[in-house]
């Protein structure tokens, strides 16, 4: 079933040289699935991830036929019922916990207020329920993480609490922006195996955007590439590497392989038609 | 017409020919961007007339600022041949303001450089330094930090005397701690970065490192803040004047002109309220010119 | 004659009880020609090694041998001349407010060579960086082209070591393939030595001959390329390793 339904977002930056187009015209529909959406500096992905939650603010312009979660179009609501939406029916996690964490509070009076925001309950029973979540994300000992404040937490216990921040309210979406780019490799699968367990466990609709092509086909069921604010190529992540457009090809290519040694890299020929042929659609 | 068109496209140019060329171009650059913010422009054509109004003084007064005409004291704006009216001597207010004008410029000038430039040299040396240097021309900034500056100017005055060149030295003296401040914070900040331990590698010392690498860093906030403390120089420059202890009659400082009119504020108001007008907008001019530069200098460098 | 020879290296920073020990007994040695990988997770120490080589750290102990000559407390100028640096960041190696220009100008001029111009233009063409780059500033510039005014900057002073602290970690995966490739080539090209430190196994595993495995400041193995494409590894850190980056 369709959690989420994007068509022909755009998300323009107005400026003295004219207009910046940062999304061009994507499209896609996210089930209770792992969506992946890969792609390079500049390509959009994660302006795409904040359109969706509505967090692009003036001088952008965000236009879109519609994004609708469970058949509401987003678009259309006011700044205060997005408010709504925003934690407690789509969650986003970004990519350091040392940015997204506010360092003068201590991680408990966080995540108890990133409950009691969207729940009307007593203090004690947040804090519970915070243990709770902790506790669901691999934290040993969360009473005193619950009075720890950030900056003594490493980045992947404060990934991992971010994770726990974002899913307290029990989103039916988590946006994850580049979760892992900022972790350790041994860190990082630690983070992924517990988000994907939440996911499924909950029945959660993923939306995983990184610039890293192999994790995403690891770790995704289906994944978009964009390229120029343009959806270049869909694929199951299984089949990523059948993948067909050269733009996909081309940065698998380019990837250094322990496994394959190679005397040069392929360096990727950027072709002006990728970013002008339009964009594919994502929806199922 | 495609003459300024194709100069306007050399400067806006992504390919540079020459150091020059690019400076320049980075110059445009901030210009444009400097041309969208209204009242920083505004702020700019204030300052722009000041100095013009200052230059041309000799033709723009309708009138000698010292000409006394008893006869004709304390005339109200609007009476013949004095279009501001006159003081308490007869004397015709908008020539003493636009000589004033150069008085202003004079102070102002001469603080902007003394003051930002000496805390610029102690500011960079402390923060590069560290160690006791760092130690002690801090506590040196502090006490001079400390003198409230009025206080230091009556300490000039009975010491050398009153006049306009000791009351900016008073103004200087107590003005110049802020930028060590501000300057040696930008220092401790600049100094741990990569592309100063990469000039370090390449054998430069410290007096090269300093002035060609954290001095150009470090001149945008201090222009910026210049910008914004004219507006209490020029009034602490009017208030030692108000004092007696600046400018001295019968010189058109503006604010010995306030002080002057102090006497007839009630009945005669004019004589105070014009020149205070005049100080009013021109601190109100440079308020807006260094917001807007601010804007355009920002260090949130990625963009200049 | 041994490029670099690194003895039991001890860096720490504070005092007392406030004292961290970033790298502890490290020894290696890199011979003339060769590309030597420190491999590591955050914090591992690999940076600070290649910092105290350079001179950068204050509290250090060991001994530091550079083309057959021992190195003390401070650098001298002729040490410059032989071991350079690429930081990691492209974005915070060049100065805001100087022109590639500027920063190649001066770089060159330090070094004592007087014939900037030439040398100029053409360090900006072995590095793939034409002469409509010469006077733009940084942020004209994208990342990887930053990257490479930063190896052209390495190379003014004709070194025989060059120090490579991530060069690619900051940089676009198809940005990366060009300055590994360009790398690759100027090693050839100039008979150069490197000492690359990544986090990334397939990187060191594409630059490397040999490289070094460290954990938490000590160096757990020292090994070969081959043995790491065979998944060879002996130390059961080294093991974990390789296992995630796979």
């Amino acid at each position: 079933m369709t959690l989420l339904d994007v068509e022909n977002l755009w998300v323009k930056f107005p400026s003295r040289h004219g207009a910046f187009d940062a999304v061009r015209g994507v499209s896609f529909t996210l089930g209770r699935e792992r969506l992946g959406i890969v792609g390079e500096s500049g390509s959009g992905k994660s302006m795409t991830g904040r359109a969706i939650l509505r967090l692009i603010r003036p001088p952008g312009i965000v236009e879109a036929d519609q994004i609708s979660l469970e058949g509401r179009d987003l678009m259309k609501l006011s700044e205060r019922d997005m408010r709504e939406v925003r934690g407690q029916q789509i969650s986003m996690v970004m990519q350091d916990p040392k940015f997204s964490l506010n360092p003068v509070m201590t991680i408990g009076d966080q995540i108890i207020e990133a409950y009691r925001l969207h729940n009307s309950t007593s203090k004690s029973k947040a804090y519970a329920k915070s243990i709770e979540m902790l506790e669901a994300v691999s934290i040993r000992g969360p009473e005193r993480v619950m009075r720890a404040y950030p900056h003594e937490m490493s980045g992947g216990m404060g990934q991992r609490i971010m994770i726990a921040m974002m899913l307290i309210p029990n989103p039916q979406i988590l946006i994850a922006d580049e979760p892992t780019s900022a972790l350790d490799v041994s860190v990082q699968r630690q983070v992924l195996s517990i988000m994907d367990k939440l996911v499924t466990d909950r029945g959660m609709g993923l939306i995983f955007i990184s610039h890293d092509l192999n994790l995403v086909a690891d770790f995704c069921d289906r994944v978009l590439i964009m390229y120029a604010g343009r959806i270049v190529e869909v694929c199951d992540a299984d089949k990523l590497h059948e993948a067909t457009h050269p733009y996909t090809r081309g940065l698998l290519n380019s990837l250094p392989r322990l496994d394959a040694p190679i005397d040069r890299l392929e360096v990727l020929k950027r072709d002006p038609a990728w970013s002008q042929t339009p964009s594919v659609s994502g929806r199922i | 017409m495609s003459d300024t068109q194709s100069l306007r496209a050399w400067l806006l140019t992504e390919t540079p020919t020459s150091r020059r060329h690019a400076k320049l171009s980075a110059i445009y650059h901030a210009w444009l961007s400097f041309r969208t913010n209204t009242m920083a422009m505004l702020g700019l054509a204030i300052l722009v007339l000041l100095v013009i109004i200052a230059i041309a003084a000799p033709i723009l007064a309708p009138a000698d600022p010292f000409a006394q005409e008893l006869s004709n004291r304390l005339q109200p704006p609007g009476a013949e041949n004095h279009i501001l009216g006159t003081d308490s001597l007869g004397r015709d207010l908008l020539s003493r303001l636009i000589y004033g004008s150069r008085i202003t410029l004079y102070i102002v000038g001469l603080v902007a450089l003394i003051a930002p430039i000496t805390g610029l040299l102690v500011g960079t040396v402390s923060g590069y330094a560290g160690g006791w240097a760092d130690l002690i021309l801090m506590r040196i900034t502090d006490i001079f930090l400390a003198f409230p500056r009025l206080v230091l100017a009556l300490a000039f005055v009975a010491a050398l005397g009153a006049g306009i060149e000791n009351a900016v030295l008073a103004i200087s003296l107590t003005a110049w701690p802020p930028y060590a401040r501000i300057a040696r914070a930008e220092t401790l900040t600049i100094r741990s970065s990569d592309y100063i331990s990469a000039i370090r590698l390449q054998g430069a010392g410290p007096l090269r490192i300093i002035t060609k690498h954290i001095w150009p860093l470090c001149i945008s906030s201090l222009i910026v803040r210049v910008t914004l403390d004219m507006a209490g120089i020029i009034l602490a420059a009017a208030g030692l004047g108000f004092l007696g202890l600046g400018a001295q009659p019968p010189s058109p400082e503006w604010g010995a002109m306030i002080s002057e009119g102090r006497r007839f504020i009630l009945d005669h108001w004019w004589v105070a309220t014009v020149p205070g007008l005049a100080i009013f907008t021109v601190s109100l001019a440079f308020n807006l010119l260094g917001d807007g530069l601010r804007d355009v200098l920002d260090p949130k460098d990625g963009e200049t | 004659m041994t490029m670099l020879s690194v003895e039991n290296l001890n860096v720490w920073f504070g005092e007392g009880c406030d004292r961290v020990d970033a790298v502890i007994g490290a020894t290696f040695a890199v011979e003339p020609g060769d590309s030597f990988g420190l491999v590591g997770e955050s914090g591992s120490g690999k940076s600070t090694i290649l910092r105290a080589v350079l001179g950068l750290v204050p509290d250090w102990s060991g001994k530091i041998t550079v083309a057959d000559k021992v190195l003390g407390k401070t650098r001298e100028k002729s040490f410059y001349k032989t071991v350079q640096m690429v930081f990691q960041d492209p974005y915070a190696s060049l100065h805001p407010r100087h022109s590639v220009d500027q920063v190649l100008g001066e770089t060159l001029y330090l070094h004592g060579f007087r014939d900037i111009d030439t040398r100029v233009v053409k360090l900006l063409d072995d590095v793939g960086l034409g002469g409509k780059f010469r006077f733009r500033y940084p942020h004209q510039l994208s990342g990887g082209q930053r990257q490479r005014v930063a190896i052209a900057r390495a190379l003014a002073a004709e070194p025989e070591i060059l120090l490579l602290d991530e060069p690619t970690s900051a940089l676009d995966v198809s940005v990366q393939a060009e300055i590994l490739n360009l790398l690759a080539d100027l090693r050839t090209e100039h008979g150069l030595t490197y000492v690359m430190v990544s986090h990334d196994l397939s990187v060191v595993g594409h630059m490397c001959d040999r490289l070094a495995v460290m954990k938490d400041g000590e160096i757990v193995e020292v090994m070969n390329v081959d043995a790491l494409r065979q998944s060879k590894a002996k130390h059961p850190y080294s093991q974990d390793l390789l296992r995630a980056s796979v």
